[in-house]
């Protein structure tokens, strides 16, 4: 009865209907809200900046919203804010990210989810062993392996290149993406592999015709992880790729961070934003996807 | 699933074991392999190139003789001890405050998680501009009247780690609270019925119970967030750049610097090793707590 507008499929929880405003629901809420606050606070901030002329920040609040709407420091941002010697704006890092993360996402998709499918049904004499190291070695500081990596890329001629970086994408997405397909492969009931190997399917033909049709929303949880994860990656784009191929959120560092020139800090933010939204559409897209994907890091193996 | 057997035969397996590959190539060249390749070349006295002339402990003596690394190491202390009590006490209290059947979760929880999804350097970036002392919250306050209000943490060399924090916990605490909700949610309801019936207070069955009872989650979740502090890197790059002067340097940063700027590659490998020792004083004990007696599968 007190959850008369809950349709149907919740169950009546809790003991009795208690008053809305009773002293307990006022602590919580109100300290929910105040928390939520603090969340919210700077999403508002770099709104209100970046449609702000730079006389207004000089005059204003950061945080009273706009006068005057302007949306120039949105059209510098993409399109003229300088790193060093060039003067085309984010869009240059925004399309070499979208270069960077299409084919490392598939790649370390495929690699990571064939991985854990044979790690569940075609098992062999030490693959839990490799797992376990692999599993391990996603707590090593990326540092201790930065220059171990320089030498094998510029041994395979990769280094400085978007494959180089795609390849390193893919090694350090492994062991999360792997965990993730692992788990889930094994929660599967094994009678469907069992049926479809007395049936005479071989391990490619399980895998398209059971394992993938079956698995589409780990796929779309692994998709969702990885998308945000290689966006947001700074290091590695630093390390392993060269100016002209400067992932977004080096080059936004580079247009924020420079001393040369007079700050606009309008257009600092409004480049801010840009960056942010990638991530931010996919996560306010896939909600409660996006949740598992991190909760999967938390699961133990 | 420990029960199935199959076919030892090489053949009958070759596929498995093609698609596991990429996996044995990563844990032996770059996890194993570079791993000890960064190790065994902290020993020499590489300079711009790696180079095989070894010379015992000379580069760590210098890196802890490093007035910079000592900073560095400081910091990291400093910033993780409290990142750490911060983000697992308060992601711990909203998810207790989450917990209690409230209307508007989802609403309450794509707030709070919602900085997780951006990049370290957006966080930076931001926390920057708001703390920024000419008209971020300082300017705002005075000039609302309290002229003589101070509060600019990214210019002041000792409140700087407090700068980074705010802006570290305002990143992450989303992300704990999800852990340990999925924790809470998980504890048995028949617990708290027990719990009800003998007449214990909600606050107490939570000190007494429930936090006893999900010391794995706490452990998983502090092994996280710490090896997570470790790596921080790139929220210093954006919000301070190791300033003011090398105020908020962390060993990260250090590692970079030398590998790639200073081509001092020696002591970048020490003291990348030396983050290395750091992680595994972390791991090795929670990997004993965790796995120890039985075997991990």
């Amino acid at each position: 009865m007190a959850d008369t507008f809950a349709s149907g499929a919740v169950e009546p929880r809790g003991p009795k209907p208690r008053r809305v405003f009773s002293g307990r629901n006022i602590m919580i809420y109100g300290t929910l809200i105040v928390v939520c606050l603090y969340y919210i606070l700077p999403l508002w901030v770099m709104v209100m900046t970046s449609l702000k002329g730079m006389p207004e920040i000089r005059m204003g609040n950061i945080f009273s919203p706009p006068v005057e709407i302007t949306f120039e420091p949105w059209v510098k941002a993409w399109a003229e804010a300088c790193t060093g010697l060039n003067c085309d704006g984010l869009s240059r890092g925004f399309w070499n990210s979208v270069r960077i993360l299409i084919p490392s996402v598939v790649l370390s998709i495929i690699v990571a989810s064939v991985n854990g499918y044979a790690l569940i049904n075609w098992r062999f004499k030490g693959s839990d062993l490799f797992f376990t190291i692999l599993i391990f070695g996603a707590f090593i500081p990326y540092q201790v392996m930065l220059y171990p990596i320089v030498i094998l890329l510029r041994e395979m001629g990769l280094y400085g290149t978007l494959w180089g970086l795609v390849l390193v994408h893919t090694i350090f997405g492994m062991p999360i993406l792997t965990l993730l397909f692992r788990n889930y492969f094994a929660s599967l009931p094994e009678e469907l592999f069992k049926a479809a190997r007395v049936d005479g399917a071989g391990f490619w033909g399980i895998y398209f015709r059971i394992m993938l049709p079956m698995s589409l929303p780990i796929f779309v949880v692994a998709i969702i992880l990885q998308v945000t994860g290689i966006w947001n990656d700074f290091l590695f784009g630093v390390v392993y790729t060269k100016p002209d191929l400067y992932p977004m959120t080096v080059q936004l560092n580079n247009i924020v961070n420079s001393v040369q020139g007079v700050k606009e800090y309008n257009v600092n933010m409004a480049a801010t934003l840009l960056t942010g939204a990638v991530p931010l559409i996919v996560y306010f897209i896939s909600g409660k996807l996006f949740v598992r994907g991190i909760a999967a890091g938390a699961v133990k193996g | 699933m420990a029960a199935t057997k199959r076919p030892g035969r090489l053949l009958r397996n070759l596929n498995g074991k093609i698609a596991a590959v990429p996996m044995i190539l990563t844990t032996l060249v770059v996890f194993l392999g570079g791993t000890l390749w960064t190790v065994l070349y902290s020993f020499t006295n590489s300079k711009l190139l790696p180079r095989t002339n070894f010379v015992g402990f000379d580069q760590y003596e210098r890196l802890w003789a490093s007035s910079r690394w000592n900073t560095s190491i400081e910091n990291l202390l400093i910033y993780g001890v409290f990142s750490l009590v911060f983000t697992i006490s308060v992601g711990f209290v909203l998810a207790v405050l989450m917990d209690q059947k409230i209307r508007f979760e989802d609403t309450f929880r794509t707030i709070m998680l919602y900085p997780f999804a951006l990049s370290f350097i957006v966080t930076g970036l931001v926390w920057q501009w708001i703390l920024n002392p000419e008209f971020g919250i300082q300017h705002i306050v005075r000039s609302m009247g309290w002229e003589s209000f101070v509060f600019s943490p990214l210019t002041n060399p000792d409140l700087v780690l407090y700068g980074l924090l705010i802006a570290g916990l305002w990143q992450g605490t989303g992300f704990v609270m999800c852990i340990m909700l999925a924790g809470l949610r998980g504890i048995d309801e028949d617990i708290w019925k027990a719990a009800r019936v003998d007449g214990i207070p909600a606050w107490k069955t939570y000190t007494i119970i429930i936090i006893p009872m999900m010391r794995p989650v706490f452990i998983t979740t502090l092994v996280l967030v710490a090896s997570g502090i470790i790596k921080l890197y790139d929220l210093v790059v954006a919000q301070t750049s190791g300033g003011p002067g090398t105020a908020s340097q962390v060993p990260a940063m250090y590692v970079y610097d030398y590998m790639f700027q200073a081509q001092n590659l020696g002591q970048g490998f020490a003291a990348s090793t030396m983050m290395l020792l750091s992680v595994l004083i972390v791991l090795i004990p929670w990997a004993y707590l965790e796995f120890g007696g039985k075997k991990h599968g």
